[in-house]
């Protein structure tokens, strides 16, 4: 009995194992759906800066065919590069905001960004005259602006000189352009949100889901690094809508901004405003304790 | 072991006994008794479950999750936070056996090695299911990947962390194929390298705490006392969780325990359950005494912050835990009572989960860099593909311990080719 007891538990096991196999396949069913949008290219595309020309005209190509299957939208998708002998660094007149959230609104739309999230890269706080003290601001506030004895903080990514996110970022899928933009490889990023977390100024976003807007709201306009439709999973950031701004124009969020708080310019240009108002206002930047320095800045008029 | 005469003079073919091992250790992962068949299918059951929501979870998005942008990181780097630290917690066995020369820790501490691969296992398991791009986890891999090493703590981490796997694999792996060969191991084989772990374990833990204390914009994480922390509470999880492990081993595999490794790690245990209290009292202390918005989270914590109080209970809970295991501890007259005693090594590991866990991650988020409160909480999705992890490390940990235990018996060899006789659970 024992010698044929062994075979009978064998072709147990075996059919035990295949049906293990079997059900297994079954619970990781969902993952069709999740690798059907990918394109074996899209799977192997190496990392930005390890693309020859040739190969960044067919990334771009493909980007711009998958954003026109997915969303139905005709775009553009273009790689714009820093140019040489450019800073760029923006600043803010707190005493001129008065927190109506248009530049919020306006970077929404100009950057692609998820419809159902109302996502956007600006946050602005309402703070209490005569305090600094970021606990005693408050993002939610929704009553008529500006109310009396409050002043606005808007904050968005600061393009910090010495980024903590770029430091921690284990596959080099964020770096700091020659510009001083800080920008991310949508299709290199693992999505381990660890530069979410050594950011400071809460201006990483992540994509919880796939992005949703609907195709006559897209914007055309967009490039690699900036405000393309970004894919689910992964990191995204403001550019100061690189896409314009090396195209000499100034970011949405600027134009949208109906009091002029906002200046942006090349401060290695000696006739621009931002170095005007470097040289001749009391500027600050947000937790300069923490070594970040800032390419954004903040001064109050009176 | 009558086998041992023939086997250790003849010369080995290790093309064709390295084989017949490893079928052998399928084997014995495959064959026993209805228990054991009953435990394996329950956690089987668990880890599809976990693997459909972890499916689901890819499908639809991290959205899936109750993370968001304010809170990143939760669940499931909680839980990896922990395993490194039961990982690291498996010295503490191995520094009695091999730096002390424990003769009767000798005979055990491979059950902490093995624990060592369980729960590094688990670590990676924690972090792949934490990604939100799976497919892209080449970019990581040295060669056709990008690694920025040194720079990010993350990039040390897997190097510590697969490291410490292979070293684990590399000396289990060898000791119970010497078994299988009937054979005494030969010094040179292993020992440089559990020496080398000992150094490593103390590694693992501290990159994984300077993950989180390298961020100057996290000022709960951002401490130097973090990395002794994590230390001192892996030191109380590991020896706790093997104590009860090897009971366990004892009553349901046969596997031979002397009492004395068991004292030994419960003197540990008494001393560092201590010093883990002691360095949670000392980083309260300069929370509360200072104030400030830098101590909004540790108030987050204990005490709630604007009306939230999420955490509150469980900090709380935590604390009770911790410290009832303690005077368990030191208490003889109620170590003395093995029912008490492994009740208090549960108490203490079920609290410094909470500490080290949700305790550590979420509060650095909550207030978040633009002190605003948002709560956590994990969704169900999560829950499930945490214990889908959690049934993963536990099945690789029943079937190597069902090995030692095996060869610890004598019933793991060659000699007896596939088909054993029925023992064992």
């Amino acid at each position: 009995m024992a010698e044929n007891s062994v075979p009978r538990r064998v072709a147990l096991k075996v059919l035990g194992a295949t049906l293990g196999a079997g059900v297994f396949a079954q619970a990781l069913a969902p993952l069709k759906q999740f690798t059907e949008g990918m394109s074996l290219q899209g799977f192997l595309q190496k990392h930005y800066k390890e693309l020859s020309p040739r190969e960044l005209r067919e990334v771009l190509r493909r980007l711009e065919e998958e954003t026109e299957q997915r969303y139905g939208a005709e775009v553009t998708i273009r790689d714009l590069r820093p140019t040489p002998g450019v800073q760029f660094a923006y600043a803010l007149n707190l005493s001129v905001c008065i927190g109506c959230r248009r530049c919020v609104e306006a970077c929404h739309h100009e950057n692609n960004h998820d419809r159902a999230s109302h996502n956007s890269y600006i946050r602005v706080l309402e703070m209490e005259q005569g305090s600094l003290d970021l606990e005693r601001g408050d993002a939610n506030y929704d009553h008529a602006v500006p109310a009396p004895g409050k002043f606005y903080l808007p904050v968005q990514c600061q393009q910090c000189e010495n980024p903590p996110c770029v430091r921690v970022c284990p596959v080099e899928a964020t770096w700091q352009e020659s510009d001083g933009i800080v920008v991310v490889d949508y299709n290199w990023c693992i999505g381990c949100r660890y530069c979410e977390a050594a950011c400071p100024y809460h201006a990483r976003r992540f994509n919880w889901r796939a992005p949703e807007v609907p195709a006559r709201e897209i914007n055309p306009d967009q490039a690699y690094l900036s405000n393309r439709i970004r894919p689910q999973g992964v990191m995204e950031k403001c550019t100061f809508c690189l896409h314009r701004t090396r195209e000499g124009r100034m970011p949405a969020c600027l134009e949208a901004c109906p009091t002029g708080a906002r200046v942006f310019g090349n401060v290695l240009d000696p006739s621009s405003e931002i170095r005007w108002v470097l040289e001749h206002k009391r500027v600050f930047v947000l937790k300069e304790e923490l070594g970040t320095r800032p390419r954004f800045f903040y001064f109050f008029d009176e | 072991m009558n086998t041992e005469s023939t086997t250790a003079d003849a010369p080995t073919h290790h093309r064709s006994t390295y084989p017949r091992f490893l079928l052998r250790v399928l084997w014995e992962s495959v064959d026993g008794s209805f228990g054991f068949y009953a435990w394996m299918g329950v956690l089987t059951a668990i880890a599809l479950v976990g693997a459909h929501a972890w499916a689901g979870q890819n499908a639809w998005g991290m959205a899936t999750t109750g993370l968001s942008d304010h809170v990143s990181w939760g669940l499931y780097i909680a839980n990896f936070t922990f395993v490194v630290g039961l990982a690291a917690g498996g010295v503490m066995m191995v520094i009695p056996a091999y730096l002390y020369g424990d003769e009767d820790m000798h005979d055990v501490v491979i059950v902490g090695e093995l624990l060592a691969i369980a729960a590094i296992v688990m670590a990676v398991g924690f972090i792949m299911v934490d990604l939100g791009r799976p497919d892209r986890f080449w970019h990581m891999l040295p060669g056709p990947g990008r690694l920025n090493f040194p720079n990010s703590v993350l990039t040390w981490d897997m190097v510590v962390l697969n490291g410490y796997l292979l070293l684990n694999l590399h000396v289990c792996g060898y000791l119970l194929y010497q078994r299988f060969l009937g054979r005494k191991p030969r010094h040179r084989w292993y020992v440089p390298m559990v020496m080398v772990s000992i150094v490593w374990a103390f590694s693992v833990h501290t990159v994984t705490a300077f993950l989180y204390a390298g961020l100057g914009g996290r000022p709960f994480w951002n401490s130097a006392l973090l990395a002794p922390r994590f230390l001192a509470s892996a030191f109380v999880t590991g020896p706790a969780f093997i104590v009860l492990s090897l009971r366990v081993s004892q009553r349901l595999l046969g596997l031979p325990v002397p009492d004395r490794a068991v004292d030994v790690l419960l003197k540990i245990l008494r001393v560092t359950t201590l010093v883990n209290l002691f360095m949670l009292g000392s980083e309260l202390f300069t929370e509360f005494y200072t104030g400030g918005s830098h101590t909004a989270s540790t108030r987050y914590l204990y005490v709630g912050l604007h009306g939230h109080r999420e955490l509150v209970p469980w900090s709380w809970t935590s604390v009770g835990l911790n410290v009832a295991a303690a005077v368990v501890l030191l208490t003889p007259a109620l170590s003395a009572r093995r029912w008490l005693l492994h009740l208090a090594l549960a108490m203490t590991f079920a609290g410094v989960w909470i500490e080290k866990g949700m305790g550590l991650i979420v509060p650095g988020f909550i207030p978040s860099t633009l002190h605003e409160l948002v709560p956590y909480a994990p969704s169900r999705n999560e829950w499930k593909v945490t214990w889908g992890v959690w049934a993963l490390g536990l099945m690789v940990f029943t079937l190597s311990l069902r090995i030692a235990a095996a060869a610890a018996q004598g019933r793991f060899s060659l000699a007896q080719g596939t088909t054993p006789e029925k023992g064992g659970a």
